[in-house]
């Protein structure tokens, strides 16, 4: 195949990504993110999409259980390893640290915490979560390969809690990404981030925490309500 | 005897180390743990984080390379044991010498580095800044590694005449005397010293420093790909373990001592660990290039007058 070939093949490809996503009206684009040609060094123009050259433009799917017994064995190992994504979002992630010290243990669970959204199936988000972070956790929640769990920990993610007139921050968090257990308190003790915790293999083990599966389902929805809150939307609708 | 037995066996023994080494490095982190006063990871957590990123549902590609790495990292494990000696049994046809041959100790110290070269190139795809970062670090950690570990065999290849890892251990059989630790003790100080940095643990651990540089070449990596690493992560560990074994320690003669000896050097470098917190890469280079390179010098200088 030729070079010219494979450049119309990519801005082909690059065309049909980009019709599959939804076109907001009130979409921001950072001037160093906009589409533009560049001059390549052997001579030829190439159309770039800082956005999308990097990402996947494709709409999340839905991906059904396996069912039966092979998908029970394996609720059973998602919930004895729940790897969590070290992010900490607000003023509750001071009380995950202590879950790693001789008092609470939580690998006694086998709970462990992963430096990389890749690596990681539980998200926790910690107290209230600013605008300017929301968008963070979008990128890193939408990154996390599924099946993929959010803990809402403290009340600022139910109703906002002490924020809940803020200017900055957001009030339900269930309204940007799907949450699978809440802990209510300001803040709950780790005492009772285990005892999340342990709900939530519940949740697993049942074959309850399908979560991921309702994000892609009501995919429209939720982006939606992202963009409505957040002004800077300069990213791909779907961060892969 | 016939091939089909011979990969059978080849296979079973393979499926062991696999095992084995997942035990061990649960039983190390846990002892870890104990020492930090935790309870830790229960024992079969290895096995339940593997069948979990198995049944990962989404994964995301970066490119063929990117699928190659974990496999050659995981044929760089696999090649290890097919080529060396696990068990002496008398013979060099024994049932536990796998395909073992004359020389094989030149294909050994490749196969340390392919899976390595092998991760650089897949995590490399992944384009990562931190996996890029984590590549350049663990690839000059282990050129530093390798020039008193290289050292070290040379002189205990020239001592026994031979690149055969069954001959070396068949010339350290009948008593612990005459194993290279005392026959060799420049070459083996040096094994000891060099092995730290080869089995990756604190204080050499700079490479996949999950604080500093998130997870290091591992960054992009998820699911069933992340499995197949743990489990070559498993092999490879018993592997080096196994080969200072064979060159230093005498060899095993059978099953049980092989776990007692591989625990053993296993345990040194997490001794080490516990005790000392993680030098930065210039340090753990310039580290190496020190007393290490000094004994790998001397081992040869030793054998060559």
């Amino acid at each position: 195949m030729s070079e010219l070939d494979l450049n119309d093949k990519v801005s082909e490809m690059l065309a049909k990504s980009e019709a599959n996503v939804i076109k907001s009206e009130k979409t921001f684009i950072h001037p160093e993110d906009e589409v533009r040609e560049v001059v390549a060094p052997d001579g030829s123009i190439i159309k770039i999409n800082p956005i999308y050259d990097y990402f996947s433009g494709e709409r999340p799917q839905e991906e059904k259980p396996r069912g039966g017994i092979v998908e029970k064995f394996l609720n059973w190992a998602r919930s004895e390893s729940i790897w969590v994504l070290g992010f900490g979002t607000g003023c509750g992630s001071i009380e995950i640290p202590p879950l790693v010290t001789p008092r609470f243990d939580m690998f006694r669970f086998g709970i462990q915490m992963r430096p990389t959204p890749r690596q990681s199936n539980a998200f926790i988000i910690s107290g209230y979560l600013s605008v300017k972070t929301l968008k963070r956790v979008i990128r890193t929640y939408e990154q996390m390969p599924a099946p993929k769990y959010v803990i809402a920990l403290g009340s600022c993610t139910i109703n906002g809690g002490m924020y809940y007139d803020s200017y900055s921050t957001i009030n339900r968090l269930d309204k940007y990404i799907p949450v699978d257990v809440y802990i209510a308190g300001c803040m709950p003790r780790p005492e009772a981030l285990i005892a999340g915790f342990v709900k939530l293999k519940e949740l697993i083990k049942e074959g309850k925490a399908e979560k991921a599966n309702e994000y892609a389902r009501n995919f429209d929805e939720y982006k939606a309500n992202q963009k409505k809150i957040i002004k800077d939307w300069s990213m791909p609708d779907y961060n892969w | 005897m016939n091939i089909y037995v011979k990969l059978a066996y080849t296979f079973l023994g393979l499926m062991i180390v696999l095992n084995w080494g997942m035990l061990m490095g649960a039983t190390m982190r846990k002892i870890g743990a104990r020492v930090a006063g935790r309870h830790g990871i229960p024992f079969k957590q290895p096995w339940i984080d593997l069948f979990k990123n198995i049944g990962v549902r989404t994964t995301i590609t970066h490119g063929i390379m990117y699928y190659i790495g974990p496999v050659f990292r995981l044929t760089g494990g696999v090649g290890l044991f097919l080529f060396m000696p696990a068990v002496f049994s008398g013979s060099p046809y024994g049932i536990w010498t796998n395909f073992s041959f004359e020389g094989d100790l030149i294909l050994i110290l490749y196969f340390q580095v392919f899976g390595m070269l092998g991760m650089a190139l897949g995590a490399g795809e992944g384009g990562h800044p931190y996996a890029a970062m984590g590549i350049a670090r663990g690839l000059a950690q282990h050129a530093a590694v390798e020039l008193p570990l290289t050292l070290a065999f040379l002189s205990i290849a020239i001592q026994y005449d031979t690149f055969s890892v069954y001959k070396i251990v068949e010339a350290q059989q009948g008593g612990f005397q005459n194993w290279v630790l005392f026959t060799n003790p420049f070459a083996a100080a040096a094994v000891i010293l060099a092995m730290l940095g080869a089995l990756g643990h604190s204080p050499f651990n700079l490479v996949k420093a999950p604080n500093e540089i998130l997870i290091g070449p591992a960054t992009e990596y998820e699911g069933s790909y992340l499995g197949f690493m743990q489990s070559a992560g498993a092999i490879i560990h018993v592997m080096e373990a196994m080969l200072f074994m064979n060159l230093v320690f005498g060899g095993a003669t059978n099953w049980f001592e092989l776990i007692l000896k591989t625990f053993l050097i296993y345990f040194w470098s997490v001794f080490v660990g516990i005790v000392f917190p993680r030098f930065k890469i210039e340090q753990s280079v310039t580290w190496f290039f020190k007393v290490p390179l000094l004994l790998g010098v001397l081992a040869i200088l030793m054998y060559s007058f």
